[in-house]
């Protein structure tokens, strides 16, 4: 009975499933690939929002917001900002609007002293990614 | 401990802890601002303390993960490091660059630690958990290109065990997905995309690889039962891990753009990640019940345990609880993640490491078998304390995910994010409290590596009835 299954076995469906399953994840990743410029908003991808994006990583908003549901859980959702706001005016404004010495008590965004091509860069980046077709539309809300 | 080379472990895990210390008081700091939203604004925002927290907690872990191996593949392949030098030197080139990037995080402000570091030539930061200037993640790439040669040149020259070469393709996974952090594309579906194959391919992939071996090593250690019965195990158990969790990278892309069938795919896959993580329970247990002998690191027993049980309860209940595509689309991105992220990464990977120092630094420091009653059993008020800390943190960040769910996404008249957060702010402010606790435990845990230093080791009492 206790031999019935034995190392080796255990050993072949390790290297066999592993294979496999990585394989299927391959497919699924070759699959994906065909899908996702249906959905990606690429078209609006410019220089622009090429700066935009490096302007929001270099400032690591992430580590306070989430894009669409990925990131930090202390500053709200803004994947869909865009809309949420309605203009990449409204977000501009908010961001340079920002008091340099936060809010008394509450959380604050820090002022980042953006340059009008950074504010300008990020705003785009932040439509653009409104822009990608997400599965049920999420977020659920506008809300975020 | 049979081989001197095995003594640079130390060095890794006095690092581990102390980063670890570093890494628990920037929670706290965090956790202040979700009550207070001004604490050390300006000076410190939150995105760079968070930054630190998380970073810590990596580097912590990655090195009590080699500090593991450099202690237990010499064992396994019953040899000496073939490099033990180079392990020496990778410790402090590591250290460094960790202690200036992580200084860096803290005393400017993250624009400006990517002009100093030239992120414009080939730009990879402020990504989440790869926040890390690009410099310092190629410095990461050099570090782990000489530990695998190291350990990799070790196991090839020595004895060949299941445990040396689960936990090598385990550094080498960890090694090979995180070249993918270098992978930084304008198209946010596909930066996400790949993104994951650094998060998810290690933390629910090859990192599992590392914490199985680390496990069937203690577990050998401490219960004399049957290596090949515990190898058998080992097998089956990350056959499972990858089995379900390589196509279970779904569950990550369900609403970053990419298309409706990964939600199928996702939702099986990752329903069916808590079972490799059952079996490490039943695993850890029935070895224990089954030893041959008594140990007397009864501290090392205790960690080895309590991280099968809490990677199951953390990593596979906490995960499942979200798991599913339906649930997925309102708990997506809210406390509920965090309060997963901070029970699995404790149940599996802090523990896991504490277990092995807690197994090695006795032998390291020259013990026999193990420390004192005295400083074992202080060892142990600091895993309930810390343990029990993160039941309780978990709880609390859990309702505050159900609450911010319902007020946010499910109620009919859904409210703005920080409207939600003032309204759940109890739970904020327990979850400080309980992190108080955690801290607590924290320093229990390392008093007890002075505690009783100078008294006799503890010894077996009675012999264990044979248990078939």
């Amino acid at each position: 009975m206790a031999q019935a299954f034995t190392k080796a076995m255990a050993r072949n469906i390790f290297y066999g499933g592993t294979a496999f399953f990585f394989l299927l994840f391959l497919a699924l990743t070759f699959q994906t690939h065909s899908v996702v410029p249906e959905r990606d908003n690429h078209e609006a991808i410019n220089d622009t929002v090429a700066l935009g994006k490096k302007v929001w990583e270099e400032n690591d908003c992430i580590g306070c917001h989430t894009l669409l549901g990925e990131g930090a859980y202390f500053a709200p959702e803004l994947g869909n900002v865009y809309k949420r706001f309605g203009s990449t005016d409204a977000i501009k404004a908010f961001i340079k609007s920002r008091p340099v010495n936060g809010v008394p008590g509450r959380r604050s965004m820090p002022q980042f002293n953006l340059s009008d091509e950074e504010l300008e860069a990020v705003a785009q980046f932040l439509k653009y990614v409104s822009g990608v077709k997400t599965n049920r539309n999420w977020p659920p809300t506008p809300q975020g | 401990m049979k081989y001197q080379s095995q003594k640079v472990a130390k060095l890794y895990f006095i690092a581990a802890i102390g980063l670890f210390v570093g890494q628990i008081l920037f929670g706290l700091i965090i956790g202040a601002q979700y009550i207070w939203g001004d604490f050390l604004f300006p000076t410190l925002p939150f995105n760079q303390a968070r930054a630190v927290h998380t970073n810590l907690l990596i580097v912590w872990l990655i090195f009590g993960f080699m500090g593991a191996a450099y202690y237990l593949v010499p064992e396994e392949a019953e040899t000496d490091l073939v490099m033990p030098w180079l392990a020496k030197l990778m410790f402090w080139i590591f250290l460094a660059a960790g202690a200036a990037t992580i200084v860096g995080y803290i005393v400017m402000p993250f624009a400006d630690l990517a002009k100093l570091t030239q992120n414009d030539l080939f730009p990879t930061m402020g990504r989440e958990f790869l926040e890390q200037p690009t410099i310092t993640k190629l410095g990461i790439v050099v570090v782990a290109l000489a530990f695998l040669a190291n350990i990799g040149f070790t196991i090839l020259k020595g004895r060949k065990t299941v445990i040396n070469l689960v936990l090598l393709m385990g550094l080498t996974g960890l090694a090979v997905f995180f070249l993918f952090a270098f992978f930084n594309p304008t198209n946010i579906v596909w930066d996400k995309y790949y993104w994951w194959w650094v998060v998810h391919l290690w933390v629910e992939g090859v990192w599992e690889l590392i914490l199985g071996s680390i496990l069937a090593f203690i577990l050998i250690k401490t219960t004399g039962v049957d290596r090949e019965v515990i190898e058998k195990w080992l097998y089956v158990i990350i056959a499972m891990t990858l089995i379900t969790g390589i196509v279970g990278t779904g569950h990550h892309y369900y609403w970053i753009g990419t298309p409706e069938f990964w939600q199928w795919w996702g939702s099986i896959f990752s329903a069916l990640e808590p079972i490799p993580f059952f079996m490490m329970t039943v695993f850890a247990f029935n070895m224990v019940n089954k030893r041959r002998r008594n140990h007397p690191n009864k501290a090392a027993v205790l960690w080895a345990l309590g991280t099968a049980v809490m990677a199951f309860l953390g990593a596979g209940v906490w995960g499942f609880l979200h798991t599913l595509a339906p649930v997925n689309y309102y708990t997506h991105g809210t406390q509920i993640t965090a309060a997963h992220g901070h029970m699995a990464f404790y149940g599996a990977y802090v523990m896991i490491n504490l277990a092995i120092i807690s197994y090695a630094m006795p032998l390291l420091r020259g013990r026999e078998a193990a420390n004192s009653n005295k400083s074992q059993v202080l060892e142990m008020w600091s895993f309930w304390l810390m343990t029990i800390s993160i039941v309780f943190i978990t709880l609390f960040l859990t309702a505050a995910g159900i609450l911010q769910v319902y007020l946010q996404r499910f109620s009919d008249n859904p409210l703005p994010f920080m409207v939600v957060q003032s309204k759940i702010e109890l739970f904020y402010v327990l979850r400080e409290l309980t992190g108080l606790v955690f801290l607590a435990g924290l320093i229990v845990y390392v008093a007890s590596f002075f505690v009783g230093s100078r008294e006799p080791e503890a010894t077996v009492e009675g012999e264990v009835v044979a248990a078939s």
